[in-house]
C-alpha cells in the first residue's frame, strides 16, 4: 500500500457563521466522488444521503447509493452500534458500485467517526460536527481521547463546524418549533454545505420539504433555512479551498427515477400483471431485508392487488398457492430463514405445477445470521432446499435496476413454464438505488400463459403443451373442467394419485425435463470485454456492479486478456455456459458465500482450472481486492 | 355467493370417479354422503365449489369429490383456502381437516383463519386420534389415553376445539356426532349461507385406532339423553322425555328437570346463536352433560373479504394511478438527452 502523505493537514476551527465577501471560486471538475454520510440511527443520515443522491441524478449524474444501518430500530444514541449510514457515489463517467474509498465523510458524532473512518484514505475530507464530540458521546464511542484534539487526524482534512449551534442559530426566529423538531434539522445544515462543496443547488430539496411537510409549514419554513444556513456556510467559510463539479454522464438518452431493488421488484410484478391481464396477488410474512416489497405492494391497491399479510411465512406462500390454483399471478417474498420455512410449501407447488414466483432477498445466513448484511449463500437452498426430486426455475438480479427486468421474467417464466420459480436478490442491492430508464409496459415482452378456459373432449388436468411440457391451467369457476390436484403422485395421463413405480419415475423426469427445456425461453451467456482470453471472471446475481466494474479497470488499464460472464439464470444455465466459460484459461468464480455457483458449474460441466473467490462479511466485494486478485491470476 | 343453477344436481354429481377408501364403517363416509347430499341443496355451481384439505385421513376428501380440490400439505389447508377466496370470492371455499392437521401442526392457520373471517367453511374431523399414521394421540386425546405413542397414558391435556375456536373469535362454530346424517346435511347448508368463516366439528369415530371414543354420547340409545342439540331461538331443552333443560345458576350453567322444583319450560335458557359476546356460548361448549351439539354460535358479522372490497374500491376511487405508467412516471423523474 502507498502512504499517500496530506497535502491538506490544516485544520479549521469554525464556531460561528463568518461573515466574509462572497467570493468567486472555480470549481474544480471530478469525475466521480463517494461521499457518506453517518451519524446516530435517529439522525436522518438516509434522508440526507437520499437528497444528495436524487439531486445529482436530476443533474444527470450517475449515481449509485448504499445505506448501512443497524438492525437495532432506535440503538441507544451515540453508541457504536446504532450508528446509520448512507453512501452516495457520483460520477460523470458510468458508475456501478456505492464506491469502496470515500472522499467525504460528513461524521454527525464521534460513534460515527470512529465506525466509518476506516474507508476514508488519508488526505480526503471528513466534515464533523464538533458539537457532538463532547465527553459523553466519546466516553459512548470509546475513545479515549478526543480525536479531534490528539492528533489521530493529522492526516486527513478535517473541516470541523458546530452544526449543532449553528442550526439552533438559524431557527431562533422560527416559531413554533420544539427542540426535537430542531436537534432533528441538523441533518440539513450538512446536506447544504455539502450541496454548497459540489456544486449542485438546493432547489430540488426544497421542493421536496415543501411536498413532503404540506401539512406543517413551520417545518418546511425550518428545514428550508438550515439547508440554506448549511450553503451559505461553507459558501462564505474562506477555509474550504475548493468546489467541485461532477458533469453528467452519458447514459442512454430517455426519462429516469433512482429505483432501488426492492421497488424495483414490486414493480416488475406490478407490470408483469398488467401485461398479462392476471391479478397479482401477495402473500408475505415480514423479514429483513424483503420487507419494503410487501411495503410496496400493499400501496397499490389501485391495480387491484391483493397484498396478504399472512401469520407465517408458511401461510405467505400457502395463500399464494391457493390464489394461484384460482388463477392469480401469486408471489411470497421473503429472505433466508423464510425461504426454509417455505420448503415444504415450495415442493407442493412443484408437484401441482402452479405458476409461482418466491423472491428470496438473501441476507447474511445461516440460521438468524446478520439479518441487516449481504450474503449470496441461498442459491443451494434456493436449487434444492425440498425433499424429494423438486427442481424449480432459479434466477438472479444483478443491479438495483435489473430487479425490474427480473421480476418481471420470474413472473413471466412462472406463467408460461407453469412452475415455481425462486428469484434471488440480496440486501445490498434491495436496498441500493441506481439510476433506471423507466420501462413502460407497452414496451415489455408478451406474458402467454397456459389458461384453459373451454371443457376440450377427453381433457386431463396433467396434460402438456408439447414444447414446454407446461400442463394446462383450468381455474375453479371454469365449467366442465373440475378436478383435484395435490401433493400425492399423479398418474401421467389422468392426473389421479398413482402409486405405480414406473409412473413415478416418468413424472419425476418430466418434471426435471420441463425446467431443463426453459434453457430454450432464455438467453445465451455473453461476456464482457473478451471474448476469450487468460482469465474469465465469473459471477452471478447481486455482484454485478463490483465484478463489472473491477475488469472494466482493468481493461481500462490495458489487461485486454482477461473477460466477465454474470449469470443471472441459473436453473437451468444458459445452453452456450460449457462453450463460453472454455475459452479462457482460467476462471475465477468470485461469490459472497464460500463457494456455491462454482459446485453448481462443476456439477454440470467439466471444466478445468475452476478457481474461487470468496468473501462472507456481510459485505459487497471491494473494487481493491478484485482488481488485485485478478492481476495476481493474471500474473 | 350468488346460487343461480342451470341444472338441478343430485348427490351422484358430486361423487368423483374415485374409489373411496377409508376404512370400512368409517364414518367418513357419512360425512362424504352428507356433503354430496348438501351441495345440490345449497345450490351452487359444480364448478364454483372447491375442497382444500392438509394432511390426514380426512384430508383424503377433495379426491372423492367431483369439483375443484387440492390436497395439500399438513395443517395448510385454511391459508391456501384463504388465497383461493381472496383471489376470487365468488367461490364456494370449504377446508376438510382434522384434529391433529387443525390444531396440532396447523395450529397458527388454524386460528388466525377464525380471526380474519374469511367466508370459508371448514369441515373438522375429530376423532381424538391421529389415523393415518396409526395411531398416536392428538390434541384432543384425553389424559391416560393409551395410544402407540403414549403407551402409558397420555399427559397432554386436550384442548377443547370449541373453546379454542370461540377463544380465536370463531363467528359460526357448531358441533355435531359422525352418525347423524340428515342433522350434518342440514349444517353444512347453514354453514355454507353464514357469510363469514363456519367451524363444524364432527365427532368422528375412527373404528381402527380409537373405536367408541364418542359412544358415550353418540350411541342411539343414549344420545337424546346425552347430547343437547340447541337451535336458536329455541329453549335448550334435551332427554328423551324432553323434560331436561339448562338454567344459570350464578356463573354456572345447571342441569334441571322441568316439573320438579317448580321448574317449567319457562324457566330454561333459549339459545341465542347471534350473540356478539361469546361468554355463554363458551360455557355451552365446555358442558361435558350434556354434550352440547348443534349451531352453538353464529354470529352476524364483516368479513375480511368484504372489508378489503370497500377499502379497495375507496383507494381506486381516489388514486391517480390507473395503469403502472401512471406510477412509473410520477414523482421525481427526469430526462437525458
Amino acid at each position: 500500500m502507498i502512504w499517500i502523505t496530506s497535502i491538506f493537514d490544516t485544520k479549521i476551527f469554525t464556531l460561528k457563521i463568518m461573515i466574509a465577501e462572497k467570493k468567486e471560486i472555480q470549481p474544480k471538475a471530478l469525475e466521480a466522488v463517494v461521499i457518506r454520510f453517518v451519524g446516530d440511527s435517529g439522525d436522518g443520515m438516509q434522508l440526507t444521503g437520499t437528497q444528495f443522491s436524487d439531486t445529482s441524478a436530476m443533474i444527470g449524474n450517475d449515481v449509485s447509493t448504499f445505506p448501512n444501518y443497524p438492525s437495532e430500530i432506535r440503538a441507544p444514541q451515540g453508541s457504536l452500534y446504532g450508528v446509520s449510514g448512507f453512501q452516495v457515489h457520483i460520477g460523470s463517467v458510468e458508475i456501478s458500485t456505492p464506491g469502496d474509498d470515500v472522499d467525504l465523510l460528513v461524521a454527525m458524532n464521534p460513534a460515527g467517526l470512529k465506525t466509518n473512518l476506516y474507508a476514508v484514505k488519508p488526505g480526503h475530507t471528513i466534515i464533523i460536527d464538533t458539537d457532538a464530540f463532547t465527553k459523553k458521546n466519546l466516553e459512548k464511542a470509546k475513545y479515549e481521547t478526543n480525536p479531534l484534539e490528539d492528533g489521530s487526524l493529522d492526516n486527513y482534512r478535517v473541516i470541523e463546524v458546530a452544526i449543532s449551534s449553528l442550526t439552533k442559530e438559524a431557527l431562533k426566529d422560527v416559531e413554533g418549533l420544539d427542540n426535537k423538531s430542531i436537534t432533528r434539522s441538523k441533518n440539513m445544515f450538512a446536506l447544504g454545505m455539502v450541496y454548497w462543496m459540489y456544486h449542485r443547488s438546493t432547489e430540488h430539496s426544497i421542493d421536496f420539504f415543501n411536498k413532503k411537510f404540506a401539512s406543517k409549514p413551520q417545518l418546511i419554513e425550518a428545514n428550508t433555512k438550515v439547508l440554506n444556513a448549511g450553503f451559505y456556510f461553507a459558501e462564505t467559510l474562506e477555509l474550504i479551498p475548493n468546489a467541485y463539479t461532477i458533469s453528467p454522464a452519458k447514459m442512454p438518452s430517455g426519462t429516469y427515477r433512482i429505483i432501488s431493488g426492492n421497488t424495483a421488484t414490486a414493480w416488475g410484478f406490478l407490470a408483469a400483471a398488467e401485461k398479462s391481464g392476471i391479478e397479482l396477488f401477495l402473500g408475505s410474512y415480514p423479514i429483513t431485508p424483503a420487507t419494503d416489497i410487501l411495503h410496496e405492494l400493499v400501496k397499490h391497491k389501485h391495480f387491484g392487488v391483493k397484498a396478504f399479510q399472512a401469520e407465517d411465512e408458511i401461510a405467505g406462500i400457502t395463500s399464494a398457492i391457493g390464489a394461484s390454483f384460482a388463477g392469480d399471478l401469486a408471489i411470497t417474498t421473503t429472505s433466508g430463514p423464510g425461504l426454509a420455512l417455505k420448503g415444504e410449501a415450495l415442493g407442493l407447488a412443484m408437484m401441482v405445477e402452479l405458476p409461482l414466483v418466491v423472491v428470496n432477498v438473501q441476507r447474511g445466513g445461516p440460521s438468524t445470521g446478520l439479518p441487516t448484511k449481504t450474503e449470496q449463500s441461498d442459491l443451494m437452498q434456493a436449487m434444492y432446499g425440498r425433499n424429494g426430486e423438486s427442481p424449480v426455475i432459479v434466477i438472479a438480479a444483478g443491479t438495483p435496476s435489473d430487479c425490474f427486468k427480473f421480476a418481471y421474467e420470474a413472473a413471466k417464466l412462472a406463467l408460461e413454464h407453469m412452475t415455481p420459480v425462486i428469484l434471488l436478490t440480496d440486501g445490498y442491492i434491495a436496498n441500493g438505488s441506481e439510476p433506471w430508464l423507466i420501462k413502460s409496459v407497452a414496451d415489455m415482452p408478451a406474458i402467454k400463459n397456459n389458461r384453459i378456459i373451454e371443457v376440450k373432449e377427453n381433457w386431463h388436468p396433467y396434460d402438456r403443451d408439447a414444447n414446454t411440457l407446461a400442463r394446462d391451467w383450468a381455474v375453479p369457476g371454469t365449467f366442465g373442467l373440475e378436478h383435484r390436484i395435490g401433493g400425492l403422485e399423479k398418474d401421467k395421463i389422468t392426473g389421479d394419485v398413482s402409486h405405480v413405480p414406473e409412473n413415478h419415475e416418468y413424472m419425476t423426469k418430466i418434471r426435471a425435463e420441463k425446467i431443463k427445456r426453459v434453457e430454450n425461453y432464455i438467453p445465451e451467456l455473453e461476456t464482457e470485454f473478451a471474448e476469450s482470453g487468460d482469465l474469465l471472471v465469473v459471477g452471478w446475481g447481486g455482484t454485478y456492479g463490483s465484478l463489472h466494474s473491477a475488469v472494466k479497470q482493468l481493461n481500462s488499464e490495458g489487461y485486454d486478456n482477461i473477460g466477465y460472464a454474470h449469470f443471472n439464470y441459473i436453473n437451468p444455465l444458459p445452453k452456450n455456459t460449457e462453450a463460453i466459460l472454455n475459452k479462457f484459461k482460467k476462471i475465477v468464480v468470485c461469490e459472497l458465500n464460500n463457494g456455491q455457483f462454482v459446485n453448481i458449474l462443476k456439477m454440470n460441466f467439466n471444466i478445468c482450472g475452476l478457481l474461487q473467490y470468496n468473501k462472507i462479511q456481510g459485505l459487497p466485494f471491494g473494487n481493491t481486492e478484485l482488481t488485485e486478485k485478478f492481476k495476481q491470476l493474471l500474473s | 355467493m350468488e346460487a343461480t343453477l342451470e341444472k338441478k344436481y343430485t348427490f351422484k354429481d358430486f361423487a368423483s370417479n374415485q374409489e373411496v377408501r377409508w376404512c370400512p364403517g368409517c364414518d367418513d363416509y357419512v360425512i362424504l354422503r352428507a356433503m354430496q347430499k348438501a351441495l345440490p341443496e345449497i345450490g351452487v355451481k359444480k364448478e364454483d365449489v372447491v375442497f382444500i384439505s392438509g394432511i390426514g385421513c380426512s384430508s383424503r376428501f377433495p379426491y372423492y369429490m367431483d369439483t375443484y380440490g387440492m390436497h395439500g400439505i399438513h395443517g395448510r389447508a385454511p391459508a391456501i383456502a384463504s388465497g383461493v377466496k381472496l383471489a376470487n370470492p365468488d367461490l364456494s371455499v370449504w377446508v376438510v381437516t382434522g384434529d391433529g392437521d387443525s390444531m396440532a401442526i396447523g395450529g397458527n392457520h388454524f386460528i388466525h383463519v377464525l380471526r380474519r373471517n374469511i367466508d370459508l367453511n371448514i369441515i373438522m374431523f375429530n376423532n381424538e386420534i391421529y389415523g393415518l399414521t396409526k395411531g398416536q394421540f392428538s390434541p384432543t386425546s384425553l389424559v391416560g389415553q393409551k395410544t402407540k405413542s403414549s403407551p402409558y397414558g397420555n399427559t397432554q391435556p386436550p384442548f377443547s376445539p370449541g373453546e379454542l375456536a370461540l377463544g380465536a373469535q370463531a363467528r359460526f362454530f357448531a358441533r355435531i356426532g359422525g352418525n347423524t346424517p340428515k342433522e350434518m346435511t342440514q349444517m353444512f347448508i347453514d354453514a355454507e349461507k353464514f357469510n363469514g368463516t363456519s367451524l363444524i366439528e364432527i365427532l368422528q369415530n375412527c373404528v381402527i385406532f380409537n373405536d367408541g371414543c364418542f359412544t358415550k354420547y353418540t350411541d342411539k340409545k343414549v344420545r337424546e339423553d346425552k347430547q343437547l342439540f340447541v337451535e336458536d331461538g329455541k329453549p335448550m331443552i334435551f332427554g328423551k322425555d324432553k323434560d331436561k333443560g339448562l338454567v344459570l345458576n350464578g356463573l354456572k350453567l345447571e342441569v334441571v328437570t322441568i316439573g320438579e322444583n317448580g321448574i317449567t319450560e319457562q324457566d330454561i335458557l333459549v339459545h341465542k346463536a347471534n350473540e356478539k359476546d361469546p361468554t355463554l356460548h363458551q360455557m355451552l361448549v365446555r358442558l361435558e352433560y350434556p354434550l352440547v351439539t348443534g349451531i352453538i354460535r353464529r354470529f352476524d358479522d364483516i368479513t375480511l373479504e368484504e372489508r378489503e372490497d370497500v377499502l379497495t374500491k375507496e383507494v381506486q376511487a381516489n388514486s391517480k394511478f390507473k395503469k403502472t405508467d401512471d406510477l412509473f412516471f410520477s414523482g421525481e423523474i427526469y430526462e437525458v438527452n
